[in-house]
């Protein structure tokens, strides 16, 4: 298999005050397509930092990310924009869906960058939310759904581009437990049976249980495998 | 469709909030409106005024009066058409509130020098031939269900007693900024009653009217009209009519400057309203911004998602105040002492104004709001907590 994601001695600090925050200290990683990949580690390790970094949401102050061919740490804001709407689906702790949209209409978020017309837009939401479930849920509010239910309309908008990458930010965080092994149930699918390169964040064991290789950070350190 | 769909769902996510910035950007129009209605109702006097008459008024001050005599004197100066003359009479109709423009005229000829007064010739024939006979403007007869043949009875103030007129004509305004309120009257009718009972006070006349064959000569004939009289014991001050008027409209100016400053300082405020209800509305939604800006969306997106719902929210204010300035203003006429003003109404330019002015608040106030969203990034997005 070949490396989809690889990251080289990426360093970032933030800055507060004029102080240096050192967050991740010259890491490095190789993620294999189709892997499912858990980063754990306590509050404040920088594993979150490292997904934002891998999902193009930050850029790191040493070091390179190559995803899928593209050197994405040294791509400008607009550029980077595009490749993510293009080759990462988003999974977030707190769900993130637009309140005054349905589901099918946060799902079909993403694809209003694309040059699908209205009925291929339509055919792609549609396979998604019933991919997750909730094909008898298309129209209804996020407030009208349950946070299990809000967290796989978000997975389901992650994955109706079709991405290269899924990246899950403690996705399991705000749900109960019966609702978060339904979670992570669909992300192991998604896995398994579409072979989807999943990089997931959590700080639960059990969850981290669902992934195929496990990677701890501390202190911004990568501590083991 | 469906950024517009979230931009008008983002406008009406705090009902509340929404309606009351509404509501003040509404009253704002109203009184931008109101006030802007005033204003150009006044400056309006001044673009009634005819490019080819000329006043002739005293040169001390508009109050004294110039001699009779000065009339043949005028109508010999070169290029000079006709001229006619008026005087101010004043006094009270029924009841002091009652306030319309009353003047004497020289009935042969201030018809033919005023042609934007429209007179039916029997009716003006009529008015001529007959010494008490007047002629009033059709709002004044609608107002006072005045009719040819009607009596009115002025109590006299600057000229004391009581004063009968016959109704013989009633003219129409020839444009929209044509006064419709006047009542005209015969001079000699007054100056033969000034003779028996004020003889200093007869033969006087307040200003000349006069028409001038070519708009382009106003200067030159203005000063050898002034030549006529220097040295006498009413030297003359001639101008053309808009001057005339606009030195009249100057009177007030103080009021109408404080008007139309009042007008934009209201706008103002407004604005400083909405961009207070955008910059609330656009820090809430810091995290939806960070989720659109994740999803690929650019800082076009963003702008148009802000600056939509804050034109949204100032189109919607600004509609509602200007479909209420109509029946406001129409009220306020109402409410005003009959004949203030000649005419009160909305000028296009007007409701232009207030509606440029919508466009311009809700652009205006979401620059800040804008600004804030497009320099937080994704990460300090998700970690806003509002």
């Amino acid at each position: 298999m070949s490396s989809i994601i690889t990251v080289q001695n990426v360093s970032k600090s933030y800055w507060r005050n004029k102080i240096e925050i050192p967050v991740l200290n010259n890491i490095s990683i190789n993620v294999e397509q189709g892997e499912f990949l858990a980063l754990m580690g306590p509050s404040g390790s920088g594993k979150t930092t490292l997904l934002n970094l891998i999902a193009g949401i930050d850029k790191p102050s040493a070091g390179e990310i190559i995803i899928n061919g593209t050197v994405i740490s040294s791509l400008g804001e607009s550029a980077l924009a595009k490749w993510r709407a293009n080759n990462v689906g988003f999974v977030f702790q707190f769900y993130n869906l637009i309140p005054v949209l349905t589901a099918f209409e946060n799902v079909e978020l993403p694809l209003l960058l694309t040059k699908l017309s209205k009925a291929e837009r339509k055919k792609q939401v549609e396979t998604a939310l019933t991919l997750v479930g909730l094909g008898d849920r298309m129209h209804h509010a996020p407030k009208q759904l349950s946070g299990g239910q809000e967290q796989r309309v978000a997975i389901a908008r992650a994955i109706v581009t079709d991405p290269v990458i899924i990246v899950a930010d403690e996705p399991t965080g705000d749900l109960d437990r019966s609702s978060a092994e339904e979670i992570l149930i669909l992300l192991g699918r998604l896995n398994k049976e579409f072979q989807k390169t999943i990089i997931m964040v959590t700080h639960d064991p059990h969850a981290a249980e669902s992934a195929n290789i496990i990677k701890h950070i501390d202190k911004g350190d990568l501590v083991g495998a | 469709m469906k950024i517009l769909k979230i931009i008008f769902a983002n406008a009406l996510r705090h009902k509340l909030r929404t309606t009351l910035t509404i509501l003040g950007i509404a009253i704002a129009v109203i009184a931008f409106g109101v006030l802007r209605t005033v204003v150009t109702v006044w400056d309006s006097s001044v673009d009634a005024a005819a490019a080819n008459r000329l006043i002739t008024r005293q040169a001390v001050s508009f109050i004294f009066p110039l001699p009779y005599a000065y009339k043949e004197k005028i109508k010999n100066v070169e290029g000079v058409k006709e001229v006619s003359f008026a005087n101010w009479f004043g006094g009270v109709y029924k009841d002091k509130n009652n306030f319309f423009t009353r003047m004497c005229v020289d009935a042969d000829t201030y018809f033919d020098v005023l042609p934007e007064f429209i007179i039916s010739p029997e009716e003006l024939e009529n008015f001529k031939k007959e010494r008490n006979a007047c002629v009033i403007g059709q709002e004044i007869a609608v107002q006072y269900n005045l009719k040819l043949g009607d009596q009115m009875v002025l109590e006299g103030d600057i000229f004391p007693g009581q004063w009968e007129f016959v109704v013989r004509g009633i003219y129409k305004p020839k444009n929209k900024n044509t006064d419709d309120t006047q009542m005209l009257f015969h001079w000699d009718y007054i100056n033969e009653r000034m003779k028996a009972e004020a003889p200093l006070r007869a033969g006087s006349v307040g200003w000349y009217i006069v028409q001038i064959e070519n708009p382009n000569d106003a200067a030159e004939v203005s000063e050898k009209i002034d030549a006529l009289f220097k040295n006498s014991s009413a030297e003359t001050k001639t101008e053309t009519e808009k001057a005339f008027t606009q030195g009249f409209v100057a009177a007030s100016s103080a009021i109408i400057t404080a008007m139309n400053f009042m007008s934009f300082v209201i706008i103002g405020i407004i604005m400083l309203v909405l961009a207070n209800t955008m910059i609330m509305a656009a820090r809430e939604r810091t995290r939806e911004y960070a989720v659109l800006k994740t999803l690929g969306f650019s800082a076009f997106h963003i702008i148009g998602l802000i600056l939509g719902e804050s034109l949204v929210i100032a189109l919607i204010g600004g509609g509602i105040g200007i479909a209420l300035t109509y029946p406001i203003v129409a009220g306020f006429e109402q409410a005003m002492p009959k004949g203030f003003f000649p005419f009160f109404y909305i000028e296009p330019i007007t409701t232009i104004l207030a509606l440029s002015a919508a466009i311009i608040i809700g652009i205006l106030a979401s620059i800040f709001p804008i600004q804030r969203a497009l320099k937080t990034n994704i990460v300090d997005g998700f970690r806003f907590v509002g």
